[in-house]
Formats: C-alpha cells, structure tokens, sequence
C-alpha cells in the first residue's frame, strides 16, 4: 500500500507536464526572431555583397567544380589580366579540407592571399568565416572542428595583412552540408570553410 | 477548466498526428525470454477505450528482451478478476506469469486502471495496485507504470518504460528556410511524440537534467553557439552563456547544480564547468587540441571528454581531485561522445572503424575492456547519440536505416536489437533518455 502511494505522487508531476506542455503547443527557441537576416550563404548566396560584386554578376561564386582552378590559369602578365585574375580569385569564397584536418591546402593560397589583400586594402570591409565538416565524427567534435577551419583561414588572412577584428568565426559542424549524401563524393565539398563578406 | 479541455484538445491532435508515425521492430530477440501472459484488460464504460493496456505492457515487456508475452489468440481464457482466474489453463501453457486487471470509466474522461501480477504455479499473487484516475490522454503512461512494476517485481530491477526520449528533428530543406530543427519529447517506446521547441538554427545536444525537469541544449547561429535551459512544466528558456562566447556541448553534473560545457575560442576547444547558482565558469582544460563533450561520472568525480591531442579524436578522463587527465580509448580511428551507465562502471560511445563508419561501443572502466555492440549492415549503418536508460539495460542511439535516420535500440549485454522506424522521412536525431521521472 505504501507503494501505491509512491505511484500516485510520481503521477502528480506527469499530470501537471501534461496539463501545461499542451498548453501552447511548440515554443519557439528562444531569440529566434532576433536571428533574421542570419541566414548562411549557402549557395554562395552571399553575392552582391563584398568585393567586385557589381563587376560579376553572373552566379559562378563558389562553384563546386571551379574550385581547383587555380592562378595558374592567370599566365598572361598585363597588369589588366592581373587584375582580372585577381578579381576572379575574389570570387571564390569557399576553401576545402582534408578529413579530420584543418590545414590549408596548396591550391587554396592564392584564393586566401587575394581575400586578404582586399581586406587589407578595404578595412572597413567584414568578413564571416563558416567552418564547416562532413557528417563523420560526432557533432560536437565537428563543431569544434569546423570552428578551427575557420580559425586557420583567418590566421592566414591576418598574416596576409587583414585586421583581426575584420573577421568573425562560425562553425555549423556537420549541420549544412553543401551536398547531400553519405560517401566521399558528397563529403568532399562538406568540408570546408566559407567566406561571407557583410559591410 | 476551458483551458484544460482546449489543453487537452490540442494534446489530443499531437497524438493522434503522432500516432501514425512511429512503429517498433524487434530485430533480434532472446531464446530464454520468460514467459508471461498478459490478458487483455476488462472494461466497464461507455465506449471502447482507444487505450489498449495489455497491448502497450506486453510490448514494453518484450522490447525488454527478458520476456516473450504470450500472443493474445492462444490465451485459453480472459480472467480480468482474481476470482475468474484458472491457474490450470496457464499451467498447462506452461506460463509462469499472469498479469490481469480492468480499466473503468469513473468520471468524463477520467479512467481507473488496476492490474495484478500473479505467479501461476503458485497461484499466489505477487503484487497488485489501483492506481489513481487520469486522463485518456495519460493512459499510455499509466501501461508504462504497470510494465515497470511487473518488470521488477519479477526482476528485482527498476522498469525504464515511464521514462521519456528526446530528440532533435531535422526537417527537409524549404525554399525560405534551409532548415528546420524541433525538439521533440515522445515516451520511451517513442509513442506519444510532440515537438516542444523549434528553430531555424541547429538545435543539438539536448541533455537531461538528473531531475527530468529540463532540458538543456545548444544552438548554432550566425552569431556562434549558445547553450540554453528549457524548463519543461514553465516552458520557459534560460540562455546560460553569453552572446558572443561560444559555447556547446553541455553536460548536467549528477547534482544538478554544475554544467559541464566546451568553449570554442581561437580555433581551439576547451572544457568548462559552470556553477549554476553563480553562473561563474571554471575552467578545466587549456589545450590547443579539440576538448568536447563533457559527460559526468555518476559520483561527480570525474569527466570523459573528447579531445584528439593525440593526433585523432579519443576518449580521456578528467579526474577533479587530482586534475590529471588520462587517455581511455587506443584501438578505433576515433573514439568519441561518451556517456556513463548510471552505475558509473561503463561508458558507452561512438567509435569509428577505418572505413569511417560509426558504431556504438562500450567499455567496461574496471578492466577497460572495450566492446562492439551494435552490428552494422548494408541496411542499418551510421549508429550514433548512444543514450542509456536509466536503468542501464538498454542503450539508444540513432541510425540510419534504409537511407532514413531512425531511433534503435540495443540491450547492453547485445542480445536484444530493436529498432523505431519512423514513417514522416523527418530526420531523428540525438536521442537522450530521460532519468526516471519521480
């Protein structure tokens, strides 16, 4: 009997969760509304802000499959293709990684060098770095992961002469991914680092 | 009293929307399970009820993998009281257990329920409760009771059947919203599944605190992670870290009164633990590697985390008197998000093979023997979120199964898999068991 009573006061808190849990049906997270506007590029769709961005309209920012080209391309030394080459180069905003690695791959200096002489040369130009990861290795590992991508692409943009205090890190983890999908083929184009301009 | 029945209306909608969604899948069972039968209850009321009692106590039984319910059609009769039964047509089943008991309508939408558990070849009772009126809406949870009171009477362990789950859903991309993230609260046998909190952000890590009052979670924004505390009877959400630090991976001590959490800075994560009267932080870690995923010794005396200051992530443990820190994994590529059993002699975690798959692995921290447990196949693979119940039988996680993300489960001695197909194509995900909730 002393028993059945323990039963009836365990009940006593389930009635009072159900009663008010149903009350207003889902919550919505907290600051959410707050939070406008903070919607990630995903699409590189961060374009027609930052730099050249009125010069090149059409939308081949961050493509997957331009990413490994490369300045090589830029063989030509007038200074006009120079400048082509670099604002080209500005365009690209996304830097791929290994697996489990944050360090920056030859192929993507240049890329970084070219961001971080813009910045130098716009200081009042902000940049937002997504890192990001493919779904292997839990969530949190990720999170911290895809924190210290961005981190080494703006330790390289500062070496290169941008300011510390024009870049913001963010790490999404394995939480957007760029393309769906559960082998290499997808995973490749998830681990990266984004670069968002805002001004 | 109108705000309860248009409470109760809306309750009413989440379950019958959830109602469909969520089916159960015994994979693999056990050739010993204990037989029981557990008779369909007697009924006096107006209509039928839509609460099958006998149904919901079998299936907890048998997910439980201890026992195998006897199906309803070989029953030779269907005593609902003690002076109906006929031990002779159970001894004859050769069942040892007989479970019975009535449901009646004692008010508008107020059910009683009582039920007995008697030992055949004894024919002797072996314990037996009324318990007190509820709701419809309740019914389920009192089944879940009643599986909880047979199982450890027979078992001599406490039942985990009215506990609860939550769990992340990560809805498909929408054209103005990449994605959507609700937090979801379903019972055990995930039945029961309402959405509590949503968000346009990554909603992860959600914890229980050791009283089952609130949730803890994190959130990724634009802005950088944050880690909050949803109360669950106020629904009312306290942000515990600031904006503009960036914290993640929180962990109630066993307490109450400590959380454990990461601190991303500088390309680097460190461990924390905040005092939750003072909200003053401590930190515990000061690495260059990656530290996550703080988890509590059940005595408070020590945390295994995450870091891959080894070269690759693996499971360390952090011990508070002395301030050392000691490596626990070396075999697996990675080793990764552990969880304590509630007796503090096993952790379980994510362990990840040279093809890069996940699976859940358990370690005993006496002989620091480490075991596989779950089996991947070409149609499960991707086990992750090990949780384990409360009552340290069963371990949790999230899978994906035919290309889908769905809810199994896995006894901890491995000889019972079950899994929770999810029939909406949402994404479930991070899966975290609840304490026992009185």
């Amino acid at each position: 009997m002393k028993q059945l009573a323990k039963l009836a006061v365990a009940l006593i808190p389930l009635v009072l969760m159900v009663g008010c849990g149903s009350k207003s049906g889902t919550s919505e997270e907290a600051g959410e509304t707050a939070v406008k506007g903070g919607k990630p590029a995903l699409e590189g769709g961060a374009m027609g802000r930052g730099p050249a961005a009125e010069r090149l309209e059409a939308g081949q920012v961050g493509q997957a499959g331009q990413t490994g080209e490369t300045a090589a391309q830029a063989g030509a030394a007038s200074a006009e293709s120079e400048a082509d080459n670099f604002a080209a180069l500005l365009q690209k905003r996304k830097i791929y990684f290994d697996f489990d690695k944050s360090d920056i791959k030859p192929e993507f200096r240049d890329i970084i060098l070219a961001h971080a002489k813009y910045l130098a040369e716009n200081p009042t130009v902000k940049l937002t770095i997504e890192g990001h990861c493919d779904e292997r290795g839990t969530r949190e590992y990720n999170m911290a992961l895809g924190e210290r991508r961005a981190f080494a692409v703006k330790r390289m943009l500062i070496l290169n002469g941008a300011s510390r205090d024009q870049i913001t890190t963010i790490s999404y983890g394995e939480e957007r991914p760029e393309v769906e999908g559960h082998d290499e083929s997808a995973w490749k184009w998830n681990r990266r680092a984004v670069l968002v301009y805002s001004e | 009293m109108t705000r309860w029945i248009s409470a109760l209306a809306c309750w009413l909608c989440l379950m019958a929307s959830a109602q469909a969604t969520l089916t159960i899948e015994i994979t693999e069972g056990v050739e010993d399970a204990e037989p029981i039968a557990v008779v369909p209850f007697g009924w006096q009321g107006q209509d039928a009820p839509a609460v099958d009692i006998a149904a919901i106590v079998a299936a907890d039984l048998r997910r439980s993998g201890r026992f195998r319910p006897m199906a309803e059609k070989d029953m030779l009769a269907k005593p609902s009281q003690t002076a109906q039964i006929r031990f002779k047509n159970w001894r004859i089943m050769d069942v040892p257990y007989l479970v019975i008991g009535q449901m009646r309508e004692v008010g508008e939408n107020s059910y009683q329920v009582e039920f007995r558990l008697f030992d055949v070849f004894r024919a002797k009772q072996l314990t037996g409760y009324r318990m007190p009126p509820v709701r419809r809406a309740q019914l389920r949870m009192i089944a879940h009771q009643i599986s909880d009171a047979v199982y450890q009477e027979i078992t001599g362990e406490r039942g985990a059947f009215a506990t609860r789950l939550a769990y992340i859903k990560k809805l498909s991309k929408q054209a103005d919203d990449p994605y959507r993230y609700l937090l979801f609260i379903a019972d055990a046998d995930t039945e029961n599944e309402r959405p509590v909190l949503r968000s346009r952000n990554p909603i992860f890590s959600p914890t229980w605190s050791p009283d089952g009052s609130k949730l803890a979670y994190a959130v990724a924004r634009s802005t950088g992670q944050s880690i909050y505390v949803f109360n669950l009877a106020s629904k009312r959400i306290v942000q515990l870290t600031r904006p503009g630090e960036k914290f993640s991976a929180p962990a109630w001590s066993p307490d109450g009164r400590k959380m454990a959490m990461a601190k991303l800075e500088n390309g680097s994560s460190d461990i924390f633990v905040m005092d939750l009267d003072t909200l003053q932080k401590r930190r515990i870690t000061r690495h260059w590697a990656i530290d996550t995923e703080p988890t509590w010794s059940p005595d408070g005396k020590s945390l295994v985390f995450t870091s891959d200051r080894g070269g690759s992530p693996q499971l360390y443990q952090y011990d508070f008197d002395t301030g050392k820190v000691k490596r626990l994994t070396f075999e697996g590529k990675q080793n990764l998000r552990a969880s304590f059993s509630p007796d503090g002699r096993m952790i379980c975690f994510v362990r990840m093979g040279e093809d890069g798959q996940h699976t859940i692995a358990v370690m005993d921290l006496e002989n620091e023997t480490t075991q596989v447990l779950s089996k991947r196949s070409q149609q499960e693979s991707w086990h992750e979120s090990p949780t384990f119940a409360p009552n340290g039988s069963m371990i949790m996680y999230a899978a994906i199964w035919h290309g889908k993300n769905v809810l199994a489960a896995i006894s901890v001695d491995g000889r019972v898999h079950q899994r929770f197909s999810v029939k909406t194509g949402a994404n479930v995900q991070e899966p975290a068991w609840s304490p026992f909730l009185d």
